[in-house]
């Protein structure tokens, strides 16, 4: 028996899957069967069970095979664990992501506790923003005594840690 | 501070001695946090998870929290350890079957936890007696913040705080409180309870959490949703809830007491009589007689200082307590004996319960004292 997708290989996995009442039979080589992500037979749709019946279609929204560039981490994957790989999965797989989130929670945006450090980085990014467009005021109209003073301010802001 | 001398203590929560205590057995806060730039801890490899714990370890053991902690490698912790803390509420279930890779560190007063590389690199929680979330909450807050100093968290301008699982993402907290309601189960009425908390947002499970069954009269109750709420606002509607359960079980008792007091007197004398004579009981009956002993207690039958000898008996008659006390592991029957052999040790010191100074409960207060 030839595997059904490459017609090449030999199949070693045969797949059974009952969709909408009707059984579908697959039979496919183990390189088809771990691109198609059904190298793990016990591996069904863990995120239907653990966030809800449709989770898994959710993270289909976006582009047909589409990987974390972070962590590698895959749409199937999330179908079969219910987890994400690592934080820049959110991006990632937003479109997914987004409605299903939504439908979760109570609100689709965080508006609790930010981290003290991310609000210092936050306020001196927009004051370093603010010097220099003082600092090319201060220089366009030749006000060098100012400028020289805004320089030394945006250098010390600037090597903070 | 070694795994065994922590396990002499006892853990704060079980002293039973916070604000409602009858009837609040303790509250939990836990946040859920992950680093930045690090793939999470079930989708990592060993080295990932490995470099992960070499670099939060050391920050936790630093706070100043800590300082009187335990800290152990899951590995070095034997089975029987692991499951004294997951009774104890110090790990999760989840935890308890991580091995090299997860770390976990307790501070003396077994109030503090941090589980690092459980589904999120860090799981850090306050435990509670009684009814203490916003205490609760305030404490592993300050924790938080220091750590956020130390270690760069994995933060999203619009999600919050990111976690493995979606379930999780925004605040990363679940704060929860166990309560104990033998006059709602008597009365048929906690399956109507049930589903009024459910309708708000609160899901309600059994004593070791998610999927367990409700043994003993215990619930706990937590919120579902972390993201679009602020942590105050949550740990405040929370509170709220747990307050009218609060005064739903103590009119359930005035209740039955009026209407069924036979009813449940005879549970509770059933409860003394068994527990003070069988030689056989699993776990699941000691705590579902407990509670009525303790019921019986919160009633006025039994002399407000066996309240203690209670509360031990509940913790001390789990599997893993008990096999840790008999120094070996213990064939489930041989537990059951041992365990029916304890309870009748600690009820020879209790009187039989007085009929005649069953009192109505005081109606349901609205005040709060969770400060």
């Amino acid at each position: 028996m030839i595997c059904d997708v490459c017609k090449n290989n030999p199949a070693t996995v045969f797949l059974t899957q009952i969709v909408e009442g009707k059984m579908q039979k697959v039979n496919l080589c183990e390189g088809c069967a771990k691109e198609k992500g059904v190298s793990d037979p016990t591996g069904f749709a863990l995120a239907d069970l653990l966030l809800g019946i449709g989770a898994a279609e959710e993270i289909e929204k976006g582009p047909v095979g589409q990987r974390c560039p972070a962590c590698g981490f895959s749409q199937n994957d999330f179908k079969k664990t219910g987890r994400l790989g690592c934080s820049v999965c959110y991006d990632t797989f937003a479109d997914g992501l987004g409605s299903l989130i939504k439908a979760m929670h109570k609100g689709p945006r965080h508006v609790g506790k930010v981290p003290a450090r991310l609000i210092r980085t936050l306020e001196r990014d927009a004051r370093i923003r603010q010097l220099r467009g003082e600092l090319e005021a201060a220089v366009s109209a030749e006000n060098y005594e100012d400028a020289a003073q805004l320089r030394d301010q945006l250098r010390e802001l600037e090597h903070q840690p | 501070m070694k795994i065994s001398d922590l396990f002499s203590g006892a853990s704060e929560w079980t002293k039973n001695d916070g604000p409602h205590h009858q009837i609040v057995i303790s509250s939990r806060v836990r946040l859920a946090r992950n680093l930045r730039g690090h793939p999470f801890p079930g989708w990592g490899k060993k080295s990932d998870r490995l470099q992960i714990l070499e670099l939060i370890k050391p920050q936790v053991e630093e706070m100043p929290e800590l300082h009187d902690a335990c800290s152990e490698y899951l590995q070095d912790l034997s089975q029987i350890e692991k499951q004294v803390l997951v009774e104890r509420h110090l790990i999760s279930r989840e935890h308890a079957a991580k091995g090299v890779g997860s770390a976990v560190i307790i501070n003396k007063r077994q109030t503090l936890s941090i589980m690092i590389n459980e589904e999120d690199h860090l799981r850090m929680q306050v435990i509670r007696s009684g009814l203490q979330l916003k205490n609760a909450f305030r404490q592993i807050n300050k924790v938080d913040s220091g750590l956020e100093e130390r270690v760069d968290y994995a933060f999203h301008p619009e999600l919050g705080y990111l976690t493995a699982c979606p379930t999780n993402v925004g605040t990363g907290m679940r704060a929860s409180a166990m309560i104990h309601l033998p006059a709602l189960v008597l009365s048929d009425q906690i399956n109507q309870v049930i589903q009024a908390v459910n309708k708000i947002g609160f899901a309600v499970r059994g004593l070791y959490g998610e999927g367990t069954e409700a043994m003993g009269n215990l619930f706990q109750i937590s919120n579902q949703t972390t993201l679009g709420e602020k942590e105050e606002e949550i740990i405040a509607r929370l509170n709220k809830v747990i307050e009218q359960i609060i005064g739903h079980e103590k009119n359930a008792r005035l209740m039955l007491l009026q209407k069924k007091q036979e009813t449940v007197l005879d549970h509770i004398g059933r409860g003394y009589g068994i527990l003070s004579h069988a030689y056989s009981m699993s776990s699941k009956e000691a705590l579902n007689l407990l509670s009525f002993l303790k019921l019986g207690v919160d009633l006025h039958l039994f002399p407000e200082e066996c309240q203690r000898a209670i509360d031990e008996l509940f913790i001390l008659t789990q599997p893993a307590h008990l096999q840790r006390s008999s120094r070996k592991k213990l064939a489930p029957e041989e537990r059951d004996a041992l365990r029916a052999a304890i309870i009748r040790d600690k009820l020879k010191e209790f009187p039989k319960p007085d009929i005649s100074k069953v009192a109505p409960p005081q109606p349901p207060n609205e005040e709060h004292n969770d400060e």
